[in-house]
Parts: structure tokens; sequence; C-alpha cells
């Protein structure tokens, strides 16, 4: 019986490595987000980028400012006076984009489950000048990309460059600078994986917990499993 | 003390209180030599339980609308206290009921436990399947994702295939509009938190009488009724409450912890329980490029596709996909085996349920994969394994060779 079950297993095992197949972010394989959730000033970081850069067109609607606050640990007076910028704002009020009406960017609640952190990372570090589109900008993670690159005063703008493979598909190669943004390439980095961190919370705020509760819950458990055996041991002592 | 034991007069004179307790817990024997495969049935009855009571305080906030299905989801995700733990608790609780109910069904045929006299626990527990299946598709649409909407769409439109024309009409009774939409979210609401629900819970009871009428087979096969003590009790029964009370306990403990691990840690586990896809709001007009249903659903999935169209209709591949099931039903009668466990079957047997479990898996992943190509190619192959394992069941079990079966259990 277990020669099947481990037989079974290496049969599923390499199911979710073919999963993945292709490339996981539009032209190129995702880069791998490296935030972390417990790091409260990175999430505080990731929240005023988002305020000040995404939410003129987006919303969070999901998300009150409340509970943005009680999370990230900032008091409601800091967050209505630094980054709430409508007139008139409760605390209870949802993220909701300031951005005209007939704007139509998409929701950002979700965003970091729907497309995960790797991808809304890889996205904000690929945008390239592309003059043949509309906004004169493109993305090598999202083609065609309707939106423009709103922190390009901080990275500068780059060109990408392309190059035929094998199979004389034209490939990603690298990307040139075409210009110097006010933030250097670390600097620039460190800023998108703190605005990803964030939107990686808004997706599930309850990741801040969970690993921690969860933590407790499996201890309790194992402790528990002492006296449930030998309460059963206790029990099954008289049968033969 | 005294009065308590008044209070349990009053009332046994009135209610079998006692009386059930003995028949069902503590003068039912059941046989002393169960193992790891027998947690799983009492495993499947606390996670029902445990689906009612979060499905009862999810109801307290969701709201079945097409307009706030998915914003209520979030808000309990978000602002109802403890929310997402309910949540969680429940979407990881469907994927574990098929978890612990696939391995309970596949203990069944490992040990022969729906032969005579059990055919009946069998069929009660395929229906009790069936309408796991309807429980977990409907409360499926609830979160209103792009992975309900379109799922529900390509599922129920499987209903429009049905020829002579009833297709379209049958299919939008159970829309209840033209496409998937508000009326179809109501009604499956409605299905998925009473009618189901309901009819789940008397075909545990059924099962479970059933089960308690004719006594709990075991992994030798042995029937423990042969050999009884002078008062009547089998010589390798031992009764029910306090032994296997206290050792599900364990098994209990031990299934929370894996249960805790999955629902802290990973609750989507990688898109297998929770789908990235459904995490967009549902959206008519805009069809996501794969369409998977969860995990438990796939291997049928696999199945449906792959059965070629004939004259331009799925509807044999839907056939198929429904015969899949209807065979589970017919084991009892197809298996010709003259011993009960696996134990002392002979190679073929071993062999053919091996077999079945691992076209069962493998059409289970490929029903998560794109359809084409060579993964055609091995839907079709492990379809036709499966069917095999059911179609040549009465051939190879009446030429098995099969060891004597002692008279009683060995450990």
């Amino acid at each position: 019986m277990k020669k099947i079950i481990i037989a079974l297993i290496c049969l599923v095992a390499p199911a979710h490595v073919l999963a993945a197949g292709g490339h996981s972010c539009g032209k190129i394989d995702c880069y791998k987000a490296k935030t972390d959730l417990s790091d409260k000033a990175s999430l505080q970081r990731g929240v005023k980028l988002f305020v000040n850069y995404c939410m003129g067109c987006h919303s969070t609607k999901f998300m009150s400012y409340q509970r943005m606050a009680t999370d990230l640990g900032l008091d409601e007076k800091q967050v209505l006076e630094n980054l709430v910028f409508k007139d008139k704002a409760k605390i209870g009020d949802y993220m909701t984009a300031i951005s005209p009406a007939g704007m139509k960017a998409p929701d950002l609640s979700l965003v970091g489950r729907s497309r995960g952190k790797d991808w809304i990372y890889t996205y904000m570090k690929t945008f390239y000048v592309d003059e043949s589109k509309p906004m004169g900008i493109n993305n090598l993670a999202f083609a065609d990309v309707g939106m423009p690159h709103v922190m390009w005063e901080q990275e500068g703008m780059k060109k990408a460059v392309f190059k035929k493979d094998e199979h004389n598909q034209m490939v990603f190669d690298k990307f040139e600078t075409v210009s110097k943004g006010t933030m250097s390439a670390d600097e620039y980095d460190k800023a998108v994986l703190d605005l990803v961190n964030y939107l990686d919370y808004t997706g599930e705020p309850a990741k801040l917990v969970r690993f921690d509760l969860g933590i407790k819950v499996v201890l309790f458990l194992l402790v528990l499993l002492i006296p449930a055996y030998l309460m059963k041991k206790e029990f099954w002592k008289d049968v033969h | 003390m005294k009065m308590m034991t008044a209070l349990l007069g009053w009332v046994d004179d009135r209610f079998p209180l006692t009386k059930m307790w003995k028949e069902h817990l503590s003068e039912y024997y059941a046989p002393k030599n169960f193992n790891f495969w027998y947690f799983f049935g009492s495993l499947a009855l606390m996670v029902l339980v445990m689906q009612i009571i979060t499905g009862i305080f999810l109801t307290m906030n969701y709201k079945p609308d097409e307009q706030l299905a998915f914003a209520s989801v979030e808000y309990i995700m978000r602002d109802v206290e403890w929310g997402w733990l309910v949540r969680y608790m429940h979407s990881t609780g469907a994927s574990a009921f098929f978890i612990v109910v696939y391995l309970h069904m596949f203990r069944g045929l490992m040990y022969g436990s729906y032969k005579k006299p059990r055919e009946l626990i069998w069929i009660f527990g395929m229906l009790i399947y069936v309408a796991l299946m309807a429980e977990a598709f409907m409360g499926y649409l609830l979160p209103w994702g792009q992975m309900s909407y379109w799922g529900a769409q390509v599922i129920i439109s499987l209903f429009g295939t049905i020829p002579f024309g009833l297709g379209d009409p049958i299919a939008e009774w159970i829309r209840g509009d033209f496409v998937i939409a508000d009326a179809t979210l109501n009604r499956f609401f409605a299905f998925h938190v009473i009618a189901v629900p309901l009819i789940l819970l008397m075909l545990v009871v059924a099962h479970i009488i059933a089960l308690h009428e004719v006594g709990s087979n075991n992994p030798d096969g042995v029937d423990i009724k042969k050999l009884k003590d002078d008062k009547g009790i089998p010589l390798d029964g031992i009764p029910f409450h306090p032994y296997y009370s206290v050792k599900d306990i364990v098994g209990v403990v031990v299934f929370l912890i894996f249960f805790a691990m999955i629902m802290f840690f990973i609750p989507d586990l990688w898109g297998w329980f929770l789908e990235k896809d459904n995490f967009i709001p549902a959206d008519p007009l805009n069809t996501p490029e794969h369409i998977v249903p969860l995990w438990y659903f796939t291997p049928f999935y696999a199945i449906l596709r792959a059965v070629p169209p004939l004259l331009g209709s799925q509807f044999p591949g839907v056939l198929a996909m429904a015969m899949g099931i209807v065979f589970l039903f017919l084991v009892p009668w197809l298996d010709r085996s003259p011993v009960r466990s696996i134990r002392y079957r002979g190679a073929i047997y071993k062999f053919a349920l091996t077999v079945f479990v691992v076209s069962f898996l493998v059409l289970g992943w490929l029903g998560t994969q794109p359809a084409g190509g060579l993964y055609l190619d091995l839907a079709r192959i492990f379809s036709v394994t499966y069917f095999g394992f059911f179609i040549l069941m009465p051939w190879y079990t009446m030429i098995d060779k099969t060891k004597p079966v002692p008279e009683r259990v060995t450990d």
C-alpha cells in the first residue's frame, strides 16, 4: 500500500512544475518580489506610494482607511491628514480613487491575489519606451498597456532591446537607459518592493495575522495530540 | 447523581435515549482491527458539521445578489471579525471534505466494504457523494468570481447538449435565465444553504443506520458476527464507545493539524483550493483563457473532454462523464469475487485497483490542463483504463486467484 501511495505522490508532484509552462509574466518570466509583510515600515512607505501614484485612478474599494490604519499601525489622524486627499473624508471610508468620472482603471483591492505579487513587481519594473503606442510606453509583463509609467520620474526611461532566439522569434534581451530618474536603480527597486508589499497586504489583510495564529493553533494541536494518544492507549490496553 | 438517573429514566420512558446510545455507541460492536483507513468516515462527519457551522456564520454576512455577492465575500474577509477565518475554514473544508470522502471510498474499494450485505450502505454513500458534488458546485458560484461564473456556465451548458431539442430548455430551466445571472445565484444559494444540506444530512443518517444494521466491515473482510461469545457479543468486536470514540479523537487531532496548516499557511493551496481568477469579479463579457473546475471535479471533466464530439454534439462526452459516476454505484454487483478484502484477493485485483487509482489521479490532473495534443491522448488512454476497471470487473474478479479468508481477524 505504501508503495502505491509514494508512486501516486510522485505522479502528482511534477504536475505543478508543468502547470507553469511558457512565460509567467507576458514576454518574460516574473521577477521574484522579495517582500516582507512583517515589515511595517515597508508597508507604510508602500501605502504612501499607493495613494500618491496609484490612487489618482485606481481604487481599492474593499479596503477602508480604518482597516489599513489599524493594520499598518498608523493613527487615524495621521492617515486623514497625510493619506486622504478628499474633502470631508471619514476614517471608515473605503479607499476609492479621486479620479474624474469615466476613468476605467481596474480596482486593485485583489490584484495581489489575482495577479500575484511577482507579477506586479515585474510589471512595475518593465516599462519601456515604445513610440508606436499612444502613451509612448509599453510593458513586458502587460503588452500594449494603457497605463502610463506613473513613476517614470523616479525610475527614468529605458528602452527594451529584443533579439532573435533559435526559433527566429523576437525575445527580450536587455534594457538600455534613455534618461536617468531621480532615484538610483536600487532605490527604485526598493520603492517598488514597498508598493508591491502593500498591494500584497491589500489583497488579503488577514495575511498579517494568519501565520502567527496558525503557528499557535498547530502547536496547541500538537500538544493536544499527546493526551489524546495516551487516552487511546490507556483504553486500548485491554483489547487483545 | 440520583437526580440525573431519575431524569434519564423519565426521558427513557418517553424517548429511547439510552437505547439509542447503546445501539449506536456503547453496544455497537465494531471489529477490533480497524486501521488507518477507518478514520475517514468519522472525519467526513466532522467536516460536515464544520461546514454547516461555518456556513451558518457566512450566511450572516453573505449577500446572494449579483451586484453584492463578490463584495460581501470581501467584506467577510476584511471587515467582519474573524470573517477570514470562518471563510477559510469553509473553503478549505470543502476540499477537505472531498479528500476524506475519496479516501473513505477508496477504503471501501480496497476492503470490499460494498459487498453483500453492505450494498445499500455503498448506495447511500454514493448518493452522499453525488449530493456533495451538487453542494460544492453550487457553493462555488456564490463568491461570484470569474471562475465561479464561467465554471457554472460551462457545467450548466453541459445540460444543453442533451439531444431531441430538450437540452436548451433544460439548461435555461436550471439557470432561470439565458445565461448565469442573478436568478441562478439566488436559487443556487437556496439549494446550497438548505435544500442539499437537508438531503445530505438525511442520507448520512441512512448511511449510518444501514451500517449499524449489518455491522462494519474490516480490513480482513471477515464477518465478525459469525463467532460470538455466550453473551452474543462478537469475539472480534469491541464497543464503538469508548474504544473507537477515543481512537477517532486522535484521528481528528491529526487531521486538524494538517487542516490548520493548509488553512492558515496556504489557504489557496497554490490555486488548487482557491483559484486565482476567482479573485476577479464575475464578468459575463470577459471569458477567462482557461476555465478549470476545482480539483475534485477534474477527473470527470477530463473524461468529458476526452470523448470526441458526435455529429457536432458534446453529448457523448457528457454521457461518459455521467457513466463515470454511475459505474461506481454498480460496483457491488460488478464484483464477483468470493472474498472482500484486498488482503485475500489475487494479483489481478490489486493491479486493477492500482490502475484505477492512477487513472483517477492522472485524469484529475489532466482536467486542470488545456485539452489538446499529448494531454488529450493521455486523457483518452486513462479514460479507457478508468472504465476498464468497471467493465472488466465481473471477469477479472471471477478468474482472480483468492487466498483463504481466516475465521478471525488477524491483527
